[in-house]
């Protein structure tokens, strides 16, 4: 016990003590190097524990993840797209890649959109604090606990019966029946109110970061504006928004690539039955449940293809960035 | 700054890895050990190998999760595995076997003994190529109809067929809303329940032989037996308290509930032995509040068949520590430890120590059916399982019908059987 | 060089809705706290409440008599045998897990942002792509690994595993937030002869505070609340090790009772992360980057 104390005391103080000593031997390493191979070398070094971590526990594992894809369940036997052909081929697949498609859709907008707001807001409140954290507590409560949160938002028991969901008693106070919300496929509405769980987790994570960015423009910018006259709305439209929008496509994109993973939610609430299912469950079934590591591999290269498109669009952003440094 | 602390970077890195490397017990006299059991479970395990511990000297590390799939899925292929472990199913069982994971138990067990001692139709199923590689621990009897004495109690005249059950749960239903009680959710495993339910069903209405050409793929799922199974569900989920829509927002375990509210919700539960450790058994007394009747016959011929389930155990690795333990808790004595804490039967027949009435005829089910099953799902390949669980939901809350169920589960079975 | 800025009084009279007074921007901001609480606020409730009350009837009917509030249930969950050798594991795999990332992610977000060389947009494109991999697709592969290595079972591979998978993320916020920084800074600093260990240091980092904050707040969180990873990598192995997430998962049972304990190990579990938040929120101070450049 003692022991684990004093351990944890020393990688505390080690590690930062480790990393910056890397940079320091980093720089000695780079005097014996004539002046003009230093700048060139130097961005390798730094980057070096990053890319070691990633090409170990990432990249390393993704290579072995495509070349499962082409093999069969076994391992053994190469066979080649059929893994491919499966997923395109299989209802239960096509309907989860719908499913994230909405995922996509709403779970960005709405993240992005409500972050974007309340960091905005409570930058102009006293109470900031507060606020914040009301908004950041969902993030805080881990995933098994905000499903427990949210099965008994939408319990559901027979009309006539009391009800214990506070939506079904909610509604219920204006006559409405009870609805069984997570069990409702027309208009996916069960899967919006996954998207929904979601969204209210992950508002106060846009909040916090936008909050942060919000918080680096240079005030003496949004004053100069309000001198000139400017209304709230306009200094928000022509200073604050276009600094932001870096950071809102960081958000963004983070929150589309989450929406692409989006898993415990769907798992532990509707386990993806009655159409509510979504590719990371999939993909963790048949890897998990069924031993099927070539589809389960399949579908992780699917993942990995759908957001290229997301990474060029990144790409461009950084060059037009670039330009205007 | 850096010129500061750069003299602390060598030794930080040695404290750092003498540190986070914490000593793995590898001195032969532990045994880790894996179960899905937590909480109360998990205390009645670890009093069940307590006098073995106190006797050997060796100790139980015990960790309880209900990933254990996942765990044991990324454990086989990489060889990181705990000593013993609780085995999700046969299925599983047989794939660790075949991988070379499981280690076969012949010479750990007498198993001329352990034979003789469990119920018949239970040893097989631990069993590949003769060999055995998983042992049953802990056992349950599923299918037996529950129901509220003080509304009625069906101790001196038990229904034994299906229509005498309906007739007299009709005629006796009082001021139940309904006459049975359903609840299929239940997490990432929802419509289990609802497949006890067809698998009781298609026992007693078809037999054993069926049931068994069934679950291992022999008969499609599109066959009339199958399907006058699943239509007499469909008219249970017609007199189900709440309906289908209920049905599948209810959680399995407090679906029986309703049978002790005033006025009661329904009149009957069908549910697994265990259930008198959940929801509102759990604080209701037995006998009194609750009683039990085993399913009843739809063909005279089937009368006795029985479906049972358990959890089985299996070992990773031979050390003897792990040979003891293993040894230790097919014994009578080590079951009765646990079946005297109450929710729970032993797959050993010479455990008695039941602390009820109810118990101990569940108990004696299992030792003396004639006809003992395994539970179907359980051994269906693990696709074919997922798929029945979700086509149940599907059924019940009446977004399929049963034709388009049966056929979209033999597509399933078409591929899941060929792997 | 730093300089903080001191908090800057926000608009006047000709502010609208968005002005500091308006009882607009209030109404919306409370309006949305309040529907952001009500969830949270009916698992706090129901979790003082004994099972059969919180299943049996809505948590709103709690707040009125007859109240039947007990603490049983926070009592089952505090008597759980680990607990309290989870708890401090928790902290133990937490800790080191948030700070190394930060150092290693902002070493590579300044050579992202600062330095130039070839194939630069492309490779953090390729770091940032590493967002989507599946936690799941890793964790077969990285177990071999660490199986071959023997450190299956300890705090270092799940230190390892943690930084590994928080980098992608952490690189791309920092770069963002370092990128954004003002060029003339480093430009001024160059041509006063600081090096590139000494910009970054005294300039790049202090500047980033913020953003490193609110990594450091995400990074804690999603290690605080991890159960698959520390359950692979540690589980089978040595039992000891094992984080407050896996005591927590453990109230539910085998067959699926227990969920009304849930509430309770929330918000016990949730106490630690919530302090850290707090903690780090006077970094989210406006004016650590304004100030530093005049006009």
């Amino acid at each position: 016990m003692a022991d684990k104390l004093i351990t944890a005391a020393i990688v505390v103080v080690g590690v930062p003590a480790v990393l910056v000593g890397y940079i320091w031997a980093t720089e000695q390493v780079l005097r014996v190097l004539p002046e003009g191979r230093k700048p060139r070398v130097r961005p390798w070094l730094w980057l070096g524990p990053a890319l070691a971590f990633l090409a170990v526990f990432l990249i390393y594992p993704m290579i072995g993840t495509v070349v499962r894809s082409l093999q069969d369940s076994s391992g053994q036997n190469f066979v080649g797209l059929d893994n491919y052909a499966w997923f395109v081929g299989s209802s239960d697949a096509l309907s989860a890649l719908k499913n994230n498609v909405l995922w996509l859709v709403f779970l960005t907008l709405g993240v992005v959109a409500l972050g974007l707001l309340v960091a905005v807001l409570v930058d102009r409140v006293r109470y900031e604090t507060i606020a914040k954290s009301v908004i950041f507590v969902p993030l805080a409560i881990s995933m098994v606990a905000a499903s427990v949160i949210w099965l008994y938002m939408y319990q559901y028991k027979p009309e006539g019966a009391i009800q214990t969901g506070t939506l079904n008693a909610a509604i219920g106070v204006f006559g409405a029946g009870p609805v069984p919300w997570l069990q409702v496929q027309e208009f996916s509405v069960n899967t919006f109110m996954l998207i929904l769980v979601m969204t209210w987790m992950w508002t106060g994570f846009a909040m916090v970061i936008i909050s942060a960015a919000l918080k680096g423009i240079n005030p003496e910018l949004m004053e100069a504006a309000r001198v000139d006259g400017a209304t709230e709305w306009q200094v928000f439209r022509g200073i604050v928004f276009p600094l932001l929008v870096p950071t809102l496509v960081v958000v963004s994109t983070t929150m589309i690539i989450t929406a692409l993973k989006a898993f415990d939610i769907v798992f532990t609430m509707t386990s993806g039955q009655l159409n509510t299912n979504v590719i990371a469950n999939l993909m963790y079934s048949e890897m998990f449940k069924f031993g099927q590591y070539g589809r389960a591999s399949a579908i992780a290269v699917v993942l990995l293809l759908a957001i290229v498109p997301i990474m060029f669009f990144n790409i461009g952003r950084f060059r037009q960035q670039e330009a205007v440094r | 700054m850096v010129r500061r602390f750069r003299w602390l970077a060598p030794l930080a890195t040695l404290a750092l890895v003498v540190g986070a490397c914490t000593t793995t017990t590898t001195d032969g006299k532990t045994v880790t050990v894996i179960g899905t059991w937590t909480d109360a479970e998990q205390e009645a395990f670890l009093a069940m190998v307590a006098p073995w511990e106190a006797e050997t000297g060796f100790t139980v590390k015990y960790q309880g999760t209900r990933s254990i799939n996942d765990i044991l899925a990324a454990g086989v292929p990489t060889g990181v595995l705990p000593d013993l472990a609780g085995l999700p199913g046969p299925g599983q069982m047989a794939e660790y076997a075949a991988a070379g994971a499981l280690q076969p138990l012949d010479d750990v067990l007498d198993v001329a003994t352990y034979e003789s001692e469990t119920a018949s139709g239970l040893t097989s199923l631990g069993k590949v190529d003769g060999k055995t590689y998983g042992v049953f621990v802990k056992a349950s009897v599923k299918g037996l109809i529950w129901y509220n004495p003080s509304l009625h109690e069906y101790g001196p005249s038990t229904p034994a067929t299906w229509d005498e059950l309906t007739a007299m749960g009709a005629a006796n239903q009082g001021s139940a809303d309904s006459l049975w009680c359903l609840g299929i959710e239940s997490g990432d495993a929802s419509g289990w329940p609802a497949t006890d339910w067809i698998e009781n069903i298609l026992l007693r209405q078809a037999g054993p032989e069926v049931y068994n050409d069934w679950w291992a793929g022999n008969i499609p799922w599109t066959d009339p037996a199958i399907k006058t199974a699943f239509e007499t569900y469909m008219e249970v989920v017609d007199n189900s308290y709440g309906g289908g829509t209920n049905a599948v927002a209810t959680k399995f375990d407090l679906a029986g509930d309703p049978l002790f509210t005033s006025p009661p919700g329904c009149a009957l539960f069908q549910q697994a032995s265990f259930i008198t450790g959940l929801g509102a058994f759990a604080d209701a007394t037995a006998g009194t509040d609750y009683n039990a009747f085993p399913f009843p016959a739809f063909n005279e011929q089937y009368a006795n068949a029985v479906e049972g389930a358990g959890d089985l155990f299996g070992m990773f690795h031979a050390t003897d520590a792990a040979k003891s333990l293993m040894k230790y808790l097919v014994t009578a004595e080590a079951q009765d430890i646990w079946v005297a804490r109450g929710g729970a039967l032993s797959a050993n027949k010479n455990a008695t120590s039941y602390p009820d009435e109810i118990s101990t005829t569940m108990g004696g089910m299992i030792a003396n059916a004639e006809a003992l099953v395994f539970d179907a799902s359980d051994q269906m390949p693990s696709a074919m399982n997922a798929a029945f669980w979700s086509h149940m939901v599907s059924l019940t809350s009446g977004s399929e019908t049963v034709d388009e169920a049966l056929d979209a589960l033999q597509e399933v079975a078409d591929d899941a059987y060929a792997q | 060089m730093t300089a903080v800025g001191a908090p800057v009084e926000q608009a006047g009279p000709r502010a609208g809705w968005l002005g500091r007074h308006h009882i607009g921007l209030h109404t919306a901001l409370i309006a949305l706290m309040i529907i952001w609480a009500v969830p949270t606020i009916g698992l706090l409730v129901n979790s003082f409440r004994p099972a059969t009350e919180a299943f049996g009837t809505g948590w709103w009917q709690a707040l009125f008599p007859p109240y039947h509030f007990s603490l049983e249930n926070y009592e089952h969950v505090l008597g759980q045998s680990n607990i309290g050798t989870n708890f401090l594991n928790s902290l133990f795999i937490t800790i080191p897990s948030t700070v190394i990332p930060l150092f290693v992610a902002a070493f590579a977000a300044y050579a992202f942002s600062w330095m130039e060389f070839p194939g630069r947009n492309i490779l953090f494109v390729v770091v940032v792509g590493l967002l989507v991999v599946p936690l799941q697709a890793t964790l077969i592969p990285v177990l071999s690994l660490f199986a071959s290595w023997g450190i299956a079972g300890t705090f270092l591979a799940l230190w390892l595993a943690h930084t590994a998978y928080g980098l992608p993320f952490a690189v791309y916020l920092l770069r963002n937030f370092m990128g954004s920084l003002p060029r003339e800074v480093f430009e001024s600093a160059a041509i006063d002869g600081a090096s590139a260990v000494t910009s970054f240091f005294r300039l790049a980092l202090p500047m980033s505070v913020p953003a490193i904050a609110a990594l450091a707040i995400f990074q804690f969180l999603f290690v605080w609340n991890d159960l698959l990873v520390a359950l692979i990598y540690i589980s089978a192995v040595n039992p000891d090790n094992l984080p407050l997430t896996v005591s927590i998962a453990g109230l539910v049972t085998s067959t699926g009772g227990g969920t009304e304990f849930l509430g309770a190990a929330a918000f016990i579990s949730m106490a630690l992360p919530l302090i850290v938040f707090f903690g780090l929120q006077r970094f989210f101070v406006r004016g650590i980057v304004g100030g530093s450049v005049k006009g």
